[in-house]
């Protein structure tokens, strides 16, 4: 059984130094068999085995992942998180997982700093306008707060930005989600890796699926780089390289993986303390809480693998930047990546079943996946322990292609993709 | 980013040009007999591989002309160019 982090067990580790904190999660071997094994450790699919644990009392269950937890995209996010989505379907699955993001920390034992410092989303032409207003008001049919701001109150929430009319693109207003805000992405992973393991999951890192074996149109275990391992379902969390692992088992998902970059600066005092989005000119900022400027720039336009990111992306937005807060242009950048995203035609998630048996695939999160982490894993759990999605995550199934019921995000996912 | 070889004017930046997908998709020759299923075959699935791709690409601030890359899409490296309408390397 693992001891709470509390105030206390703060203090009594204080006294001996921090040197005898117990292991957050076990490394063990992988066991022969197992009830469900999911195919990533990314915050989703760490978030999928901890609600499998806790509400679907599935405890016989694996996760791998092909290097170590928060490596990958969890741990290369710019950490928004909101749910000011268009239609109704996107309103739910991501509203629910702010619900979640609300008590998080506290469900899971582990701080995830979630900070609801507001999302604000400017708009840059009429037509910017229209469709922010649009979203504002759908956003208060569902129940989602959201507010439309003129140039003026953009300006009084958030003075360091450029609202004069003579910028290439001037602000024409915004809208903001209180609600909304960041969390500390790498504390999510290792939160629900830690919450996990306590009810007896198997993390299992280094491990990289290799293969996947079926029997007719069932799916009977996953090759692996720690050998092979039995099981009747198998979840893929497997973000930019869910193709991959869907090719192993011979199905084609509508996918595209390209890379998507962020930076950082130097850590500077406070001076920013909200999350500001450009959709129009391709540029967010928000300051994390060291105090480094948190930027997000675009995707290269062509499917890669490279975790980097073209110079000219960056060079773009860093650009707009500039003409939106003047007060950066001296600011030195500290950091830059990328992450391998897997984009869908309709920038909305894939949350399904697939045709083989026991083959769930949680993806197509694009750019934009990480605010909905617990929500994600909570109904990707439900999927895989009843076989059948929850009624929030029914819209997102794979058949949608077929059916062309498609849930069009661009407008609300973060960038342009 | 990288430099690709356009067969009609040399070696430019990949800045220059538009990525247009996966090559060889090939356009069903009689629609109105495609299932549902077919449709989003053709529409939306993708190999989205890691490794050896055939894609297409438009030299957009350029020559404007198509044409087909074969790319390793793990690091970039590009292994051949050929125009449309051409037969892909085959090793």
């Amino acid at each position: 059984m693992k001891n709470n982090y509390s105030i206390f067990s703060l203090l009594k580790n204080s006294l001996s130094y921090h040197e005898n904190w117990q292991q957050a999660w076990r490394d063990p071997e992988p066991k022969k068999e197992y009830e469900a094994v999911i195919v990533g450790g990314g915050g989703h699919g760490l978030a999928t085995a901890f609600y499998l644990a806790k509400k679907h009392n599935m405890k016989n269950i694996a996760v791998v992942e092909k290097g170590w937890i928060g490596g990958g995209n969890t741990g290369r996010n710019t950490t928004i998180i909101r749910s000011n989505y268009l239609w109704d379907a996107s309103a739910g699955l991501y509203d629910h997982a702010l619900k979640l993001w609300e008590n998080l920390s506290q469900e899971i034992n582990y701080n995830v700093m979630f900070s609801q410092r507001g999302v604000m989303n400017l708009a840059h032409n009429l037509q910017d306008v229209r469709d922010l207003k649009r979203r504002t008001h759908a956003n208060r049919l569902n129940g989602i707060d959201a507010v439309w701001l003129s140039t003026e109150e953009v300006k009084k929430f958030c003075p360091i930005i450029n609202t004069s009319p003579d910028i290439r693109y001037p602000v024409l207003g915004g809208t903001l989600q209180r609600r909304a805000g960041t969390a500390r992405h790498d504390a999510v992973a290792w939160g629900y890796a830690r919450g996990a393991d306590a009810m007896g999951v198997d993390i299992i890192q280094n491990c990289e699926v290799k293969g996947i074996k079926r029997i007719n149109d069932a799916v009977e275990g996953l090759e692996t780089t720690k050998g092979f391992i039995k099981t009747k379902k198998i979840g893929v969390v497997a973000a930019g390289h869910s193709s991959v692992i869907a090719n192993m088992a011979g199905i084609r998902l509508p996918l595209e993986s390209k890379p998507l970059q962020a930076l950082v600066s130097e850590p500077v005092k406070p001076i920013i303390d909200t999350v500001v989005m450009s959709n129009a000119v391709h540029a967010y900022v928000s300051q994390s809480d060291k105090g480094e400027l948190v930027i997000g720039a675009g995707t290269d336009a062509y499917v890669s693998y490279t975790q980097r990111g073209s110079h000219d992306v960056v060079e773009g937005t860093l650009k707009a930047i500039l003409e939106l807060y003047p007060i950066f242009s001296r600011m030195k950048m500290l950091r830059q990546w990328g992450g391998i995203v897997d984009i869908c035609p309709d920038a909305s998630p894939i949350i399904s079943k697939t045709s083989i048996k026991g083959l769930y695939f949680n993806c197509g999160w694009g750019t934009g996946g990480f605010k909905a982490t617990p929500g994600s894993g909570d109904l990707f759990a439900h999927t895989i322990a009843n076989d059948e999605p929850h009624a929030l995550n029914a819209a997102f199934n794979i058949n949608r292609f077929v059916s062309g019921d498609l849930v069009d995000e661009h407008g609300a996912a973060a960038v342009a993709h | 980013m990288f430099i690709i070889t356009c067969p009609f004017c040399g070696e430019r930046d990949q800045s220059e040009f538009s990525a247009g997908g996966e090559a060889h998709i090939v356009r069903p020759k009689q629609p109105t007999e495609l299932s549902d299923d077919e449709w989003a075959d053709f529409l939306f699935m993708r190999k989205n591989i890691k490794g050896i791709q055939f894609e297409r690409w438009n030299h957009a601030h350029g020559c404007r002309k198509w044409f087909n890359v074969v790319r390793d899409t793990s690091n970039d490296k590009i292994y051949a160019v050929y125009k449309m309408g051409e037969k892909p390397p085959s090793n």
